[in-house]
Protein backbone atom coordinates (compact mmCIF):
# COMPACT_ATOMS: atom_id res chain seq x y z
CA UNK A 1 0.00 0.00 0.00
CA UNK A 2 0.97 3.60 -0.83
CA UNK A 3 0.46 6.56 1.50
CA UNK A 4 0.70 9.74 0.86
CA UNK A 5 -0.09 12.13 3.83
CA UNK A 6 0.44 16.10 3.69
CA UNK A 7 2.77 16.20 1.41
CA UNK A 8 3.82 19.45 0.06
CA UNK A 9 6.58 20.72 -2.69
CA UNK A 10 7.62 24.05 -3.25
CA UNK A 11 10.13 25.13 -6.08
CA UNK A 12 10.89 28.78 -5.28
CA UNK A 13 7.68 30.60 -5.27
CA UNK A 14 5.75 28.48 -7.07
CA UNK A 15 3.71 26.22 -4.38
CA UNK A 16 3.14 22.71 -6.53
CA UNK A 17 1.99 20.42 -3.80
CA UNK A 18 -0.31 22.09 -0.86
CA UNK A 19 -0.27 19.19 1.27
CA UNK A 20 -1.47 15.90 -0.53
CA UNK A 21 -3.38 12.93 1.29
CA UNK A 22 -3.78 9.91 -0.72
CA UNK A 23 -3.83 5.84 -0.31
CA UNK A 24 -3.64 3.07 -2.70
CA UNK A 25 -4.52 -0.35 -1.95
CA UNK A 26 -1.90 -2.78 -2.86
CA UNK A 27 -2.84 -4.41 -5.81
CA UNK A 28 -5.11 -1.51 -7.24
CA UNK A 29 -4.49 0.57 -10.25
CA UNK A 30 -4.91 4.11 -9.63
CA UNK A 31 -4.62 6.98 -11.96
CA UNK A 32 -3.98 10.51 -11.29
CA UNK A 33 -5.51 13.50 -13.56
CA UNK A 34 -5.51 17.14 -13.64
CA UNK A 35 -4.64 19.68 -16.04
CA UNK A 36 -1.19 20.21 -17.07
CA UNK A 37 1.07 22.00 -14.36
CA UNK A 38 -0.76 20.94 -11.49
CA UNK A 39 1.90 18.71 -10.01
CA UNK A 40 1.70 15.42 -10.98
CA UNK A 41 4.46 14.67 -12.20
CA UNK A 42 6.13 15.96 -9.15
CA UNK A 43 3.69 13.63 -6.67
CA UNK A 44 4.94 10.63 -9.04
CA UNK A 45 8.45 11.86 -8.41
CA UNK A 46 8.19 12.67 -4.48
CA UNK A 47 6.87 8.66 -4.16
CA UNK A 48 10.12 7.78 -6.08
CA UNK A 49 12.62 10.23 -4.14
CA UNK A 50 13.46 11.71 -7.11
CA UNK A 51 12.25 14.62 -5.90
CA UNK A 52 12.23 15.39 -1.95
CA UNK A 53 8.86 16.71 -0.21
CA UNK A 54 9.19 19.61 1.86
CA UNK A 55 6.82 18.20 4.35
CA UNK A 56 4.62 14.84 4.84
CA UNK A 57 5.00 11.31 4.91
CA UNK A 58 5.05 8.88 1.59
CA UNK A 59 5.09 5.34 2.92
CA UNK A 60 5.12 1.97 1.06
CA UNK A 61 4.03 -0.69 2.97
CA UNK A 62 4.61 1.79 6.45
CA UNK A 63 7.85 2.14 5.53
CA UNK A 64 8.81 5.79 4.65
CA UNK A 65 10.44 6.41 1.48
CA UNK A 66 13.05 9.07 2.76
CA UNK A 67 14.45 6.80 5.31
CA UNK A 68 15.86 3.31 5.21
CA UNK A 69 17.83 1.25 2.45
CA UNK A 70 16.59 3.24 -0.43
CA UNK A 71 17.97 0.72 -3.66
CA UNK A 72 16.43 -2.15 -1.86
CA UNK A 73 12.69 0.20 -1.93
CA UNK A 74 13.30 1.22 -6.04
CA UNK A 75 14.37 -2.62 -6.74
CA UNK A 76 10.54 -2.70 -5.97
CA UNK A 77 9.14 -0.33 -8.42
CA UNK A 78 9.55 -0.05 -12.32
CA UNK A 79 8.60 3.53 -13.92
CA UNK A 80 7.55 3.70 -17.50
CA UNK A 81 8.69 7.43 -18.52
CA UNK A 82 6.82 10.14 -20.31
CA UNK A 83 8.98 10.14 -22.86
CA UNK A 84 10.32 6.81 -22.51
CA UNK A 85 13.59 7.77 -21.26
CA UNK A 86 15.92 5.10 -22.54
CA UNK A 87 19.37 5.17 -22.69
CA UNK A 88 20.48 6.64 -26.58
CA UNK A 89 24.06 4.94 -26.43
CA UNK A 90 22.78 1.50 -25.25
CA UNK A 91 20.42 -1.66 -27.78
CA UNK A 92 17.18 -2.30 -27.20
CA UNK A 93 17.73 -4.98 -24.91
CA UNK A 94 20.59 -3.56 -23.10
CA UNK A 95 17.98 -0.93 -22.23
CA UNK A 96 15.69 -3.38 -21.16
CA UNK A 97 17.92 -5.50 -19.13
CA UNK A 98 19.56 -2.63 -17.59
CA UNK A 99 18.17 -3.18 -13.89
CA UNK A 100 18.72 -7.24 -14.23
CA UNK A 101 22.47 -6.94 -14.95
CA UNK A 102 23.46 -4.63 -11.64
CA UNK A 103 23.90 -5.81 -8.46
CA UNK A 104 25.15 -8.66 -6.65
CA UNK A 105 22.27 -10.87 -8.50
CA UNK A 106 23.30 -9.33 -11.99
CA UNK A 107 22.60 -12.09 -14.39
CA UNK A 108 24.96 -13.14 -17.50
CA UNK A 109 24.82 -11.28 -20.24
CA UNK A 110 23.09 -14.10 -22.21
CA UNK A 111 20.42 -14.77 -19.97
CA UNK A 112 19.71 -10.92 -19.44
CA UNK A 113 19.70 -10.85 -23.29
CA UNK A 114 16.55 -13.76 -23.12
CA UNK A 115 14.76 -12.03 -20.21
CA UNK A 116 15.13 -8.79 -22.12
CA UNK A 117 14.00 -10.48 -25.78
CA UNK A 118 11.19 -12.61 -23.74
CA UNK A 119 9.64 -9.08 -22.13
CA UNK A 120 10.19 -7.17 -25.27
CA UNK A 121 8.01 -10.31 -26.78
CA UNK A 122 4.99 -9.63 -23.54
CA UNK A 123 4.90 -6.18 -25.14
CA UNK A 124 4.50 -6.76 -28.50
CA UNK A 125 8.11 -6.62 -30.12
CA UNK A 126 9.65 -8.69 -31.98
CA UNK A 127 13.02 -10.18 -31.18
CA UNK A 128 14.84 -8.69 -34.23
CA UNK A 129 14.38 -5.34 -32.05
CA UNK A 130 16.63 -5.92 -29.58
CA UNK A 131 19.63 -5.36 -31.19
CA UNK A 132 18.05 -1.97 -32.59
CA UNK A 133 19.19 1.48 -30.79
CA UNK A 134 16.54 3.55 -29.15
CA UNK A 135 16.73 6.12 -32.05
CA UNK A 136 15.96 3.51 -34.43
CA UNK A 137 12.24 3.09 -33.39
CA UNK A 138 8.99 5.20 -33.70
CA UNK A 139 7.75 6.75 -30.58
CA UNK A 140 4.88 3.69 -29.88
CA UNK A 141 8.11 1.31 -30.05
CA UNK A 142 9.65 3.61 -28.08
CA UNK A 143 7.03 3.27 -25.27
CA UNK A 144 6.59 -0.06 -25.63
CA UNK A 145 10.76 -0.29 -25.01
CA UNK A 146 9.84 1.52 -21.91
CA UNK A 147 7.02 -0.61 -20.54
CA UNK A 148 8.82 -3.68 -21.10
CA UNK A 149 12.11 -2.05 -19.34
CA UNK A 150 9.54 -1.30 -16.20
CA UNK A 151 8.50 -4.94 -16.01
CA UNK A 152 11.51 -6.58 -16.41
CA UNK A 153 12.58 -7.36 -13.36
CA UNK A 154 8.97 -8.16 -11.80
CA UNK A 155 8.32 -4.95 -9.62
CA UNK A 156 5.60 -4.67 -7.19
CA UNK A 157 4.74 -1.50 -7.73
CA UNK A 158 4.62 0.25 -11.37
CA UNK A 159 4.41 4.05 -11.95
CA UNK A 160 3.06 4.93 -15.92
CA UNK A 161 4.14 8.82 -16.75
CA UNK A 162 1.82 10.03 -19.27
CA UNK A 163 1.81 6.54 -21.08
CA UNK A 164 -0.46 7.51 -24.43
CA UNK A 165 1.31 10.94 -24.97
CA UNK A 166 2.30 12.28 -28.48
CA UNK A 167 1.23 8.47 -29.91
CA UNK A 168 -1.65 8.17 -32.15
CA UNK A 169 -5.22 7.05 -30.67
CA UNK A 170 -4.69 3.29 -31.96
CA UNK A 171 -1.09 2.89 -30.59
CA UNK A 172 -2.29 4.85 -27.42
CA UNK A 173 -4.96 2.23 -27.46
CA UNK A 174 -2.56 -0.68 -27.61
CA UNK A 175 -0.31 1.08 -24.65
CA UNK A 176 -3.42 1.23 -22.58
CA UNK A 177 -4.46 -2.52 -23.27
CA UNK A 178 -0.99 -3.26 -22.48
CA UNK A 179 -0.85 -1.55 -19.45
CA UNK A 180 -4.37 -3.02 -18.05
CA UNK A 181 -2.94 -6.37 -18.68
CA UNK A 182 0.35 -6.17 -17.69
CA UNK A 183 -0.76 -4.71 -14.10
CA UNK A 184 -3.76 -7.63 -13.71
CA UNK A 185 -1.53 -10.10 -15.11
CA UNK A 186 1.40 -10.01 -12.78
CA UNK A 187 -0.77 -8.21 -9.87
CA UNK A 188 1.40 -5.46 -9.18
CA UNK A 189 0.11 -2.17 -7.90
CA UNK A 190 0.20 0.50 -10.34
CA UNK A 191 -0.33 4.19 -10.39
CA UNK A 192 -0.71 6.18 -14.06
CA UNK A 193 -0.55 10.38 -14.32
CA UNK A 194 -1.97 11.12 -17.56
CA UNK A 195 -4.73 13.70 -18.83
CA UNK A 196 -5.84 11.06 -21.02
CA UNK A 197 -9.31 10.03 -20.12
CA UNK A 198 -9.38 7.44 -22.85
CA UNK A 199 -6.51 6.08 -20.80
CA UNK A 200 -7.94 6.69 -17.38
CA UNK A 201 -11.44 4.53 -18.23
CA UNK A 202 -9.27 1.72 -19.91
CA UNK A 203 -6.44 1.55 -16.84
CA UNK A 204 -7.99 2.83 -13.37
CA UNK A 205 -9.90 1.10 -11.03
CA UNK A 206 -9.29 4.03 -8.73
CA UNK A 207 -9.04 7.57 -9.97
CA UNK A 208 -8.06 10.59 -8.07
CA UNK A 209 -7.90 14.23 -9.32
CA UNK A 210 -5.03 16.76 -8.51
CA UNK A 211 -5.98 20.08 -8.66
CA UNK A 212 -4.41 23.66 -7.10
CA UNK A 213 -1.77 21.12 -5.45
CA UNK A 214 -4.71 19.19 -3.87
CA UNK A 215 -6.28 15.93 -3.87
CA UNK A 216 -9.98 17.24 -5.17
CA UNK A 217 -11.18 14.18 -5.25
CA UNK A 218 -11.04 10.44 -5.60
CA UNK A 219 -12.83 7.18 -6.11
CA UNK A 220 -13.64 3.94 -7.93
CA UNK A 221 -13.59 4.76 -11.64
CA UNK A 222 -17.19 3.34 -12.12
CA UNK A 223 -18.07 6.32 -9.45
CA UNK A 224 -16.27 9.31 -11.52
CA UNK A 225 -19.21 10.39 -14.04
CA UNK A 226 -21.30 10.64 -11.45
CA UNK A 227 -19.30 12.17 -9.21
CA UNK A 228 -21.22 15.79 -7.86
CA UNK A 229 -17.44 17.69 -7.52
CA UNK A 230 -17.51 21.11 -10.96
CA UNK A 231 -13.40 20.44 -11.11
CA UNK A 232 -14.07 16.90 -11.48
CA UNK A 233 -16.92 17.23 -14.11
CA UNK A 234 -15.27 20.03 -16.11
CA UNK A 235 -12.13 17.81 -16.09
CA UNK A 236 -13.24 15.16 -17.41
CA UNK A 237 -15.59 16.28 -19.82
CA UNK A 238 -12.98 18.81 -21.32
CA UNK A 239 -15.49 21.59 -20.97
CA UNK A 240 -13.91 25.43 -20.90
CA UNK A 241 -16.21 26.63 -18.72
CA UNK A 242 -16.43 26.21 -15.19
CA UNK A 243 -14.24 26.46 -11.67
CA UNK A 244 -11.35 25.77 -14.10
CA UNK A 245 -9.59 28.64 -15.28
CA UNK A 246 -8.48 27.97 -18.60
CA UNK A 247 -6.52 30.31 -20.63
CA UNK A 248 -7.97 31.12 -24.06
CA UNK B 1 23.44 55.77 2.36
CA UNK B 2 21.37 53.50 0.57
CA UNK B 3 23.51 54.93 -2.61
CA UNK B 4 26.79 53.31 -0.63
CA UNK B 5 24.23 50.28 0.77
CA UNK B 6 23.15 49.53 -3.18
CA UNK B 7 26.46 49.80 -4.51
CA UNK B 8 27.65 47.12 -1.51
CA UNK B 9 25.08 45.29 -2.42
CA UNK B 10 25.78 45.04 -6.17
CA UNK B 11 29.53 43.65 -5.15
CA UNK B 12 27.98 41.61 -2.27
CA UNK B 13 25.43 39.67 -4.63
CA UNK B 14 27.77 38.47 -7.29
CA UNK B 15 30.67 37.75 -4.81
CA UNK B 16 28.21 35.86 -2.52
CA UNK B 17 26.35 33.44 -5.68
CA UNK B 18 30.26 32.84 -6.64
CA UNK B 19 30.90 31.31 -2.67
CA UNK B 20 27.79 29.22 -3.21
CA UNK B 21 28.42 28.13 -6.65
CA UNK B 22 32.23 27.53 -5.10
CA UNK B 23 30.87 25.57 -2.28
CA UNK B 24 28.43 23.47 -4.35
CA UNK B 25 31.11 22.55 -6.62
CA UNK B 26 33.46 21.48 -3.71
CA UNK B 27 30.58 18.93 -2.38
CA UNK B 28 30.08 17.43 -5.47
CA UNK B 29 33.40 16.96 -5.93
CA UNK B 30 33.45 15.32 -2.61
CA UNK B 31 30.79 13.24 -3.10
CA UNK B 32 31.89 12.26 -7.04
CA UNK B 33 35.60 10.87 -4.90
CA UNK B 34 33.56 8.85 -2.61
CA UNK B 35 32.53 7.61 -5.31
CA UNK B 36 35.69 6.91 -7.26
CA UNK B 37 36.88 4.71 -4.46
CA UNK B 38 33.40 2.45 -3.52
CA UNK B 39 32.21 -0.07 -5.45
CA UNK B 40 30.53 -0.98 -7.93
CA UNK B 41 32.77 -0.46 -10.41
CA UNK B 42 31.43 0.25 -13.96
CA UNK B 43 34.33 -1.15 -16.11
CA UNK B 44 32.42 -0.84 -19.41
CA UNK B 45 31.86 3.32 -18.80
CA UNK B 46 35.11 3.60 -17.62
CA UNK B 47 36.50 2.14 -20.97
CA UNK B 48 34.24 4.03 -22.87
CA UNK B 49 35.52 7.29 -21.53
CA UNK B 50 38.86 6.39 -21.80
CA UNK B 51 38.39 6.25 -25.32
CA UNK B 52 36.09 9.04 -25.40
CA UNK B 53 38.63 10.95 -23.33
CA UNK B 54 42.03 9.95 -24.88
CA UNK B 55 42.03 8.23 -28.05
CA UNK B 56 39.55 10.67 -29.75
CA UNK B 57 41.28 13.51 -27.79
CA UNK B 58 44.65 12.52 -29.82
CA UNK B 59 44.10 14.25 -33.08
CA UNK B 60 43.69 17.65 -31.32
CA UNK B 61 46.25 17.55 -28.84
CA UNK B 62 48.54 16.14 -31.39
CA UNK B 63 48.41 18.98 -33.70
CA UNK B 64 47.99 21.54 -31.28
CA UNK B 65 51.33 20.37 -29.82
CA UNK B 66 53.02 20.32 -33.04
CA UNK B 67 52.16 24.31 -34.41
CA UNK B 68 52.73 25.04 -31.19
CA UNK B 69 56.38 23.57 -30.59
CA UNK B 70 57.16 25.03 -33.99
CA UNK B 71 56.08 28.50 -33.26
CA UNK B 72 58.04 28.19 -30.04
CA UNK B 73 60.80 27.34 -31.71
CA UNK B 74 60.58 30.54 -34.39
CA UNK B 75 60.11 32.87 -31.29
CA UNK B 76 62.77 31.50 -28.88
CA UNK B 77 65.44 31.96 -32.26
CA UNK B 78 64.02 35.58 -33.24
CA UNK B 79 64.56 36.65 -29.34
CA UNK B 80 67.59 34.32 -28.65
CA UNK B 81 69.05 36.31 -31.58
CA UNK B 82 69.25 39.41 -30.08
CA UNK B 83 71.44 37.95 -27.18
CA UNK B 84 73.50 35.78 -29.51
CA UNK B 85 71.86 33.13 -27.56
CA UNK B 86 69.71 30.81 -30.61
CA UNK B 87 71.51 28.12 -29.57
CA UNK B 88 69.12 27.76 -26.64
CA UNK B 89 65.95 26.64 -28.92
CA UNK B 90 66.07 23.27 -28.40
CA UNK B 91 67.04 23.35 -24.43
CA UNK B 92 64.20 26.37 -24.24
CA UNK B 93 61.42 24.60 -26.74
CA UNK B 94 61.44 21.46 -24.58
CA UNK B 95 61.24 22.86 -21.20
CA UNK B 96 58.43 25.16 -22.17
CA UNK B 97 56.42 22.43 -23.95
CA UNK B 98 56.85 19.96 -21.03
CA UNK B 99 56.48 22.51 -17.96
CA UNK B 100 54.18 24.53 -19.42
CA UNK B 101 52.10 24.79 -23.19
CA UNK B 102 52.06 20.96 -23.48
CA UNK B 103 49.56 20.63 -20.00
CA UNK B 104 48.32 24.14 -20.47
CA UNK B 105 47.06 23.69 -23.96
CA UNK B 106 46.27 20.33 -24.11
CA UNK B 107 44.33 20.58 -21.09
CA UNK B 108 42.00 23.48 -22.59
CA UNK B 109 42.29 21.60 -26.26
CA UNK B 110 40.51 18.85 -23.81
CA UNK B 111 38.63 20.96 -22.14
CA UNK B 112 37.02 22.15 -25.48
CA UNK B 113 36.44 18.95 -26.80
CA UNK B 114 35.58 16.70 -23.93
CA UNK B 115 34.07 18.88 -20.91
CA UNK B 116 31.91 20.40 -23.75
CA UNK B 117 30.55 16.53 -25.04
CA UNK B 118 30.73 15.30 -21.37
CA UNK B 119 27.82 18.54 -20.30
CA UNK B 120 25.95 17.92 -23.89
CA UNK B 121 25.59 14.06 -23.16
CA UNK B 122 24.97 14.48 -19.69
CA UNK B 123 23.03 17.53 -19.77
CA UNK B 124 20.36 15.67 -22.32
CA UNK B 125 20.32 12.82 -20.45
CA UNK B 126 19.01 14.84 -17.88
CA UNK B 127 16.10 16.56 -19.95
CA UNK B 128 15.32 13.67 -21.44
CA UNK B 129 14.79 12.09 -18.14
CA UNK B 130 17.64 9.21 -18.36
CA UNK B 131 19.31 10.34 -15.32
CA UNK B 132 15.83 9.95 -13.26
CA UNK B 133 15.35 6.66 -15.26
CA UNK B 134 19.12 5.33 -14.08
CA UNK B 135 17.55 6.19 -10.42
CA UNK B 136 15.02 4.47 -10.56
CA UNK B 137 16.83 1.67 -11.98
CA UNK B 138 19.09 1.60 -8.76
CA UNK B 139 22.02 3.22 -10.13
CA UNK B 140 23.53 5.91 -8.80
CA UNK B 141 24.39 8.60 -11.26
CA UNK B 142 27.17 9.90 -10.22
CA UNK B 143 28.63 6.75 -9.92
CA UNK B 144 27.64 5.19 -13.03
CA UNK B 145 28.13 8.36 -14.96
CA UNK B 146 30.51 10.74 -13.18
CA UNK B 147 33.10 9.10 -11.16
CA UNK B 148 34.13 7.04 -14.77
CA UNK B 149 34.35 9.93 -16.80
CA UNK B 150 36.51 11.51 -13.48
CA UNK B 151 38.73 8.60 -13.21
CA UNK B 152 39.19 8.07 -16.86
CA UNK B 153 39.74 12.09 -17.72
CA UNK B 154 42.64 11.78 -14.47
CA UNK B 155 44.43 8.80 -16.31
CA UNK B 156 44.10 9.94 -19.52
CA UNK B 157 45.07 13.33 -19.85
CA UNK B 158 48.50 12.89 -18.40
CA UNK B 159 49.05 10.47 -21.21
CA UNK B 160 48.00 13.18 -23.69
CA UNK B 161 50.35 15.99 -22.39
CA UNK B 162 53.31 13.66 -22.50
CA UNK B 163 52.50 12.66 -25.97
CA UNK B 164 51.88 16.75 -27.05
CA UNK B 165 55.37 17.09 -25.00
CA UNK B 166 56.73 14.81 -27.52
CA UNK B 167 55.29 16.21 -30.37
CA UNK B 168 55.74 19.63 -29.67
CA UNK B 169 59.50 18.88 -29.12
CA UNK B 170 59.20 17.02 -32.56
CA UNK B 171 57.50 20.65 -33.91
CA UNK B 172 60.83 22.49 -32.52
CA UNK B 173 63.54 20.31 -33.87
CA UNK B 174 61.51 20.21 -37.33
CA UNK B 175 61.56 23.98 -37.78
CA UNK B 176 64.75 23.81 -36.15
CA UNK B 177 66.39 21.58 -38.51
CA UNK B 178 64.78 22.38 -41.73
CA UNK B 179 64.48 26.38 -40.93
CA UNK B 180 66.70 27.53 -38.46
CA UNK B 181 69.69 25.51 -38.95
CA UNK B 182 69.98 23.59 -36.59
CA UNK B 183 72.28 19.76 -36.61
CA UNK B 184 69.57 17.58 -35.87
CA UNK B 185 71.96 15.42 -33.74
CA UNK B 186 73.09 18.58 -31.75
CA UNK B 187 69.22 19.74 -31.43
CA UNK B 188 68.16 16.21 -30.18
CA UNK B 189 71.56 16.66 -28.22
CA UNK B 190 70.26 19.78 -26.07
CA UNK B 191 67.01 18.87 -25.98
CA UNK B 192 67.57 15.80 -24.08
CA UNK B 193 70.68 17.18 -21.78
CA UNK B 194 68.76 20.06 -20.41
CA UNK B 195 65.29 18.48 -20.03
CA UNK B 196 64.98 17.08 -16.41
CA UNK B 197 62.81 14.58 -15.06
CA UNK B 198 60.57 17.01 -12.89
CA UNK B 199 60.28 19.00 -16.13
CA UNK B 200 58.27 16.49 -17.66
CA UNK B 201 56.66 15.42 -14.25
CA UNK B 202 55.47 18.69 -13.20
CA UNK B 203 53.52 18.88 -16.89
CA UNK B 204 52.13 14.96 -16.02
CA UNK B 205 51.06 16.08 -12.50
CA UNK B 206 48.93 19.16 -14.43
CA UNK B 207 47.79 17.06 -16.91
CA UNK B 208 45.97 15.18 -13.65
CA UNK B 209 45.01 18.08 -12.25
CA UNK B 210 43.54 19.19 -15.84
CA UNK B 211 41.83 16.50 -16.51
CA UNK B 212 40.13 16.26 -13.05
CA UNK B 213 39.31 20.03 -13.89
CA UNK B 214 37.56 18.93 -17.03
CA UNK B 215 35.13 16.31 -16.47
CA UNK B 216 34.65 17.68 -12.91
CA UNK B 217 32.76 20.65 -15.05
CA UNK B 218 31.60 18.96 -17.86
CA UNK B 219 29.48 16.28 -15.26
CA UNK B 220 28.35 19.23 -12.71
CA UNK B 221 27.24 21.22 -15.71
CA UNK B 222 25.46 18.31 -17.29
CA UNK B 223 23.56 17.22 -14.56
CA UNK B 224 22.90 20.89 -13.55
CA UNK B 225 22.00 21.35 -17.02
CA UNK B 226 18.37 23.57 -17.62
CA UNK B 227 15.16 22.34 -19.47
CA UNK B 228 15.13 22.34 -23.01
CA UNK B 229 17.82 23.02 -25.61
CA UNK B 230 18.65 26.20 -24.22
CA UNK B 231 19.45 24.82 -21.10
CA UNK B 232 21.77 21.60 -22.50
CA UNK B 233 23.60 24.84 -24.43
CA UNK B 234 23.97 27.36 -21.45
CA UNK B 235 25.21 24.05 -19.53
CA UNK B 236 27.96 23.24 -22.39
CA UNK B 237 28.88 26.53 -22.55
CA UNK B 238 29.23 26.64 -18.59
CA UNK B 239 31.55 23.81 -18.48
CA UNK B 240 33.77 24.75 -21.31
CA UNK B 241 34.34 28.21 -19.42
CA UNK B 242 34.34 26.78 -16.43
CA UNK B 243 36.98 24.27 -17.09
CA UNK B 244 39.23 26.99 -19.40
CA UNK B 245 39.26 29.62 -16.80
CA UNK B 246 40.19 26.68 -13.64
CA UNK B 247 42.69 24.95 -15.64
CA UNK B 248 44.37 28.71 -16.21
CA UNK B 249 43.91 29.70 -12.51
CA UNK B 250 45.29 25.62 -11.20
CA UNK B 251 48.42 26.29 -14.14
CA UNK B 252 49.43 29.48 -11.67
CA UNK B 253 49.15 28.14 -8.48
CA UNK B 254 50.50 24.38 -8.99
CA UNK B 255 53.75 26.33 -11.29
CA UNK B 256 53.74 28.84 -8.12
CA UNK B 257 54.02 25.44 -5.78
CA UNK B 258 56.53 23.64 -8.46
CA UNK B 259 58.48 26.26 -9.10
CA UNK B 260 58.68 28.79 -6.98
CA UNK B 261 62.55 29.17 -5.26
Amino acid sequence: MIELSGVTKAFGANQVLRGVDLSLPKGQSMVIIGGSGTGKSVLLKCVLGLVSPDAGVIAVDGQDVTRGDRDALLARFGMLFQGGALFDSMRVWENVAFRLRQGPQALPRAEARSVAVEKLRRVGLKPSVADLFPAELSGGMQKRVGLARAIAAEPEIIFFDEPTTGLDPIMAGVINELIREIVEEMGVTAMTITHDMTSVRAIADRVAMLHDGLIRWTGPVGEMDAAPDPYLQQFIHGRADGPIESVR
Amino acid sequence: MSVIAGFLAAIGRPVLAMLAAFGRVTLFALAVLSHVVRPPFYFREFGTAIMQIGWYSLPVVGMTALFTGGALALQIYAGGSRFNAESVVPSIVAIGMARELGPVLGGLMVAARVASSIAAEIGTMKVTEQVDALVTLSTNPLKYLVAPRILAAVLVVPVLVGVGDSIGIMGGWLVGITRLGFNSSVYIKNTVDFLEFWDVGSGLVKGAVFGFIVALMGCYFGLNSGRGAQGVGEATKGAVVAASVLILAANYLLTGVFFSA
